[in-house]
This record gives C-alpha cells, sequence and structure tokens, in this order.
C-alpha cells in the first residue's frame, strides 16, 4: 500500500496547507475566510482565500468579483497584524466598486499568519 | 493565526482527526475544539458544525464567534482499477476525495497506472471489512466481474455508505441483484446500488462515465434531485 499524495490544492483545507507552505518557505501571509454569507453568494462559509505578500494567491472567497479587494485589506493585515472583518454587500460602497455581481452578501474574515 | 494554532490544525488533519477551528471576530483570537476546553454554546455549534460539515455563527457573550469544521476528507473506495478508474481518480481528488483502489489484479493496480494513491490488493471484500465504509466514503464498484465486484457491494451495503455505484448494464444489474437477494440483501436495500452507475448523460468514453459518476456522487451528497436514490437513505454526510 503506497501513501496517498494530494494532487491538488483545489479545495479549503489544502488552502490552508498552501498557505502554511508560504509562510514556511518565509514568506508573508494572511488568510481570508468567509464567514458568512446570505443570498446567492457562490462561496460557502469556511472558503479560504491564501495571499502572500508576493502576491500569490491560492484558494478563493467569492466567484472572483471581491477577491482583489480582499487581497488589498490581507496586505494591510500583513503590515499592522490585526485581524480584520471585511463586509460585502448590496448597501457596502466597496462592494459596488468591485461589483458584487452575484447580488449576494458576504463577511470575510483576513487574519495574519504569524 | 498563530503558530501554534496552525500547527495544532494541520497536525489534526494529518491525523484524520475532526476538529473545529473557534474565531473570535473582534480581536482573531483562536482555539481548536475539542482539544481546547470551551463555555458550552461554543462546544455544542463545534459539534453540531462538524455533524452537519458547515460552518457556524455563535455570539457569546455579545463577542461574534466563527465556528469552522475540519473534517477528514470524504472517502471514495473504487473496486477495480480499470481504465474509467483512471479517469476517475484525478476528479475524485479534484473534488476533494481521498480515494483508495482496490483490485486483488497486480497486473491492473499499479503504481503506474494509479500514480500516488493508496491501492490495495487484497480480495476485495477482505480490503472493504478493513476500509470500513462510513457515511462519508462513496463505494464505486468498476470490475464488471461478479467475483469481485459482489463481495465488494456485500460489504458496502451492510455499511452506512453515502453512495454506491455499480457498473454494469441493466441486465447485468439485474442478475447481479438476483445474486444479492439470494446472500440475503433485500429489495430496499438493494435499492440504495445505483446501477447503471452514473448520471444519464450519453457518456460514451471513460472520462466521460467517470465524470457522470462523480456527478452521481455529488449530486447524492448535496441531495440533488438528479440522485436517484429509491430507498430511504442512510444517515448522509452533510
Amino acid at each position: 500500500m503506497s501513501e496517498p499524495v494530494s494532487r491538488t490544492h483545489s479545495h479549503d483545507d489544502d488552502v490552508l496547507a498552501t498557505a502554511a507552505d508560504w509562510r514556511a518557505a518565509g514568506e508573508t501571509v494572511a488568510l481570508a475566510t468567509v464567514v458568512e454569507t446570505w443570498g446567492s453568494s457562490p462561496r460557502p462559509a469556511g472558503s479560504r482565500l491564501a495571499v502572500s505578500a508576493s502576491g500569490k494567491l491560492a484558494g478563493s472567497v467569492s466567484g472572483g468579483c471581491i477577491e482583489g479587494a480582499v487581497a488589498d485589506a490581507a496586505k494591510e493585515t500583513m503590515q499592522t497584524g490585526a485581524p480584520q472583518l471585511l463586509d460585502f454587500g448590496i448597501s457596502d460602497e466597496r462592494a459596488w466598486e468591485v461589483g458584487l455581481a452575484c447580488g449576494g452578501k458576504l463577511k470575510v474574515f483576513v487574519e495574519k499568519l504569524s | 493565526m498563530t503558530p501554534e494554532v496552525l500547527a495544532a490544525l494541520q497536525a489534526a488533519q494529518a491525523a484524520k482527526r475532526p476538529v473545529a477551528l473557534l474565531t473570535r471576530l473582534t480581536d482573531g483570537h483562536q482555539c481548536l475544539w475539542p482539544d481546547t476546553a470551551v463555555p458550552g454554546a461554543l462546544a455544542e455549534a463545534a459539534q453540531a458544525a462538524l455533524r452537519d460539515d458547515a460552518a457556524q455563527n455563535v455570539t457569546l457573550d455579545g463577542e461574534p464567534w466563527f465556528v469552522h469544521p475540519h473534517n477528514p476528507p470524504l472517502r471514495m473506495i473504487i473496486v477495480g482499477a480499470v481504465h474509467i478508474a483512471q479517469a476517475l481518480v484525478p476528479m475524485a481528488q479534484t473534488a476533494g476525495f481521498a480515494v483508495t483502489v482496490v483490485d486483488p489484479r497486480r497486473a491492473w493496480a499499479t503504481a503506474d497506472r494509479f500514480p500516488g494513491i493508496t491501492l490495495i490488493h487484497e480480495w476485495t471484500d477482505d480490503a472493504m471489512l478493513a476500509l470500513a465504509p462510513d457515511a462519508r466514503t462513496a463505494v464505486v464498484t468498476l470490475t464488471h466481474d461478479p467475483k469481485l465486484d459482489d463481495p465488494a457491494l456485500d460489504i458496502a451495503l451492510k455499511s452506512d455508505a453515502f453512495y454506491i455505484g455499480a457498473l454494469g448494464s441493466r441486465r447485468t444489474h439485474a442478475k447481479r441483484v438476483a445474486r444479492l437477494t439470494e446472500a440475503g440483501h433485500s429489495e430496499a436495500a438493494l435499492a440504495r446500488i445505483n446501477a447503471p452507475v452514473g448520471l444519464n448523460i450519453e457518456a460514451v468514453t471513460a472520462p466521460e462515465i467517470a465524470l457522470s459518476i462523480l456527478a452521481e456522487v455529488v449530486a447524492t451528497r448535496r441531495g440533488s434531485p438528479l440522485a436517484r436514490r429509491t430507498a430511504p437513505a442512510p444517515a448522509v454526510a452533510a
């Protein structure tokens, strides 16, 4: 019996593994996690996006519409070390800016891997 | 996330031990359940999150907490190291399944044909008993050989596997049902077998058939109307 090897980094536990690998390699890394959704959000609570200071991305927190804004917040959190709770929704100006086309609302928690 | 919490979370995952990551959203304080003792409301939410495989939001003393379950991966046991299995393995892995291939025929079940996955060469009933399918396991038989498929299906039917599928035409399946009835399985139990296996997408090639099988497994897990279960479902892992 051979040991199973993960061939992909496609699901959310693997995003954590990827983030840990980056951190272990000396990168500064932040982790964004969907913590609450309303309406037609494409990714469920628990979905993760890892962001490195050098600009690497793994995983997702939406269908792609808020990843840019989340990555910006992640860079801020990497610098300050302070976690953030981001609120995206119809009533949110930033969501309009980035275009939450799905019409859903979601909260994303951003933290630094210390 | 502190290095300690990250290491503990990764250790639990490596040990295939279910844990919930609890995060206080006001300041990012984190701990793992059940490793850390937490107030009752949080512990209950963690337990429910793991049971339902769904994250939860809890308010404790006016502060919001995020309860994030980390269950071991779903499993897929594929009986038959055949061409369709070669196509199904990487697809199922991409969908998040830990895949095991069972086939006592060593010429088929080789590391060359199935790089980097668990291969078991024991007889199929011994292998299935050892693997002990549970409510987070899908079982797919693909050998098309009753000597190999039937013993595996026999064990699968006695388990809580959330999906059981068997390759073979309607005619082949009718004969299989007759044999398994003889072996003591009820009509209701045998209705758990999805056969001919896979959603009907008019699949022709091995990868297309693999896609139809994976689609049916997902439809069953997610409770889609496309899943054609006719018997009362066992407790399906959410």
